[in-house]
């Protein structure tokens, strides 16, 4: 690597440095837009006890649900999870926590942590379980909140196309929560489905600046579809 | 008679105004995209990134990269945007949405909503419900009046654990049309052909309910 190109060409490279016990952030939503090859080489590495925080845990035998198959999670932060039988069974078992997090607060904390903010005030959540053991406060008559920030050892996300020095565009909803999730790590591995030369990209469509990314790779992806509605043509 | 999903749908589509930005959550609020009327212009909200909803793809037009909160395939509409996640609930949070349509469990005479959990049963998540019911000023809930067992759903207190406090003034359902306010429902319209009293003997909150409650119209 040199200057500002940030191309690793190998996932052993992407994800050297991941260690048991560290805090993973994942892109994306239910099965769009994850990073696909960057979990199958944590898979790959047998990390153990990670904390993972991601929307969603994946499902059976793709995404993120890889990871339950070795019980490499202690604990998952998400809004929505069970969508795999063994995410279930090591649930109930008692093998996996969960900490359940509004959509929304989930987003905004990672955005928050990127942004070296590191607690918001928020209405979502007050009067109900999430809310308990938080500070309160009023603001305009309305009460919030205190919600913290959460920053990851490493993040791991997936964009469409990127410059060699990581400046980053996603692709229709595959973007949901990798430009947050590629703030919030410490060490940001971007995997993308192609790898353009700095200056082919135009400056003011990119999404996510290269400054937040530390490693780029360029993967093949299945892209499996989760809910596959159609209509006649 | 009860209103069928559709009906309760179609009475919904009546509270949208050309220009409004709606969010329909997953299950039956999803039906009220059916029944936008004629000419009016409504643009459908994802919380996962994308205003502009349109309707599922055709087999051609497939694209794994787009789907809606359900994680359905969809397209895009005219003049849609796309966004992120954070994005998509400062929008929400910061009260821009219309209209938000959803589902519950119960809803109580405070306007608190019960939707995304049942102990005992495995806990799958709020998703972006908390979010939604936080940050919206105009929300209509779409639910059964009573559930299969019978027992009414629009309560003096929510038993089961809060999707949001004091945040449901209008609730859309099989049996009534129901405002909330002032610590008591308010008993608005009627399905046809269903009696005041029966309303009344199903809704275990306190109900007021006016000389005249009209039939709602199809």
């Amino acid at each position: 690597m040199a200057g500002f190109d940030k191309v690793v060409n190998t996932y052993e490279e992407a994800m050297a440095g991941l260690e048991d016990g560290m805090t993973v952030i994942a892109g994306g939503f239910g099965i769009c837009g994850i990073p696909e090859n960057l979990i199958n080489q944590i898979k790959k590495m047998g990390t153990k006890e990670l904390t993972i925080i991601s929307n969603n845990c994946g499902i059976d035998g793709f995404g993120l649900g890889v990871l339950l198959e070795d019980r490499q999670i202690k604990k998952m932060v998400s809004s929505y999870v069970g969508e795999n039988k063994l995410f279930e069974e090591q649930l109930l078992s008692g093998q996996l926590e969960v900490e359940l997090t509004p959509q929304g607060t989930l987003a905004e904390k990672m955005r928050a942590a990127g942004a070296g903010i590191p607690a918001f005030y928020t209405a979502t959540g007050y009067g109900t379980d999430i809310g308990e053991g938080k500070d309160v406060r009023e603001f305009n008559g309305r009460k919030y909140i205190l919600e913290e920030s959460i920053q990851g050892d490493f993040s791991i996300v997936k964009a469409w196309k990127a410059d060699r020095y990581g400046n980053a565009i996603y692709r229709n909803t595959a973007m949901n929560f990798n430009p947050m999730a590629a703030t919030a790590g410490k060490i940001c591995v971007m995997e993308v489905e192609e790898i353009v030369e700095p200056g082919e990209l135009d400056p003011m469509y990119i999404h996510t600046p290269g400054i937040y990314v530390d490693r780029l790779i360029q993967g093949t992806f299945e892209k499996r579809i989760e809910k596959r509605t159609v209509r006649e043509g | 008679m009860a209103l069928s999903r559709d009906q309760m749908a179609i009475r919904v589509a009546r509270e949208l105004q050309d220009g409004y930005y709606v969010n329909l959550g997953i299950g039956i609020p999803t039906l009220v995209a059916n029944h936008v009327p004629d000419g009016m212009d409504v643009m459908l909200q994802s919380e996962n990134g994308l205003l502009g909803m349109g309707p599922f793809p055709t087999e051609d037009q497939i694209d794994p990269d787009l789907i809606n909160a359900g994680k359905q395939l969809v397209t895009t509409a005219k003049g849609a945007s796309i966004f992120s996640s954070a994005e998509s609930f400062a929008m929400i949070r910061g009260g821009h949405v219309d209209l938000t349509v959803l589902g519950a469990f119960e809803v109580d005479v405070n306007g608190n909503i019960a939707s995304w959990m049942i102990p005992g049963k495995l806990i799958k998540g709020m998703g972006g419900a908390m979010d939604l019911v936080a940050g919206a000023d105009n929300i209509v809930v779409m639910m059964t009046h009573a559930d299969k067992y019978g027992n009414s759903k629009l309560l003096p207190q929510c038993n089961l654990p809060l999707t949001g406090a004091g945040c449901i003034t209008q609730v859309l359902t099989d049996l009534a049309y129901v405002e909330i306010r002032d610590g008591k429902f308010h008993l608005v319209e009627r399905a046809p052909g269903v009696s005041v009293e029966e309303i009344v003997e199903k809704t275990a909150g306190e109900m007021v309910v006016p000389d005249h409650v009209p039939e709602i119209q199809f």
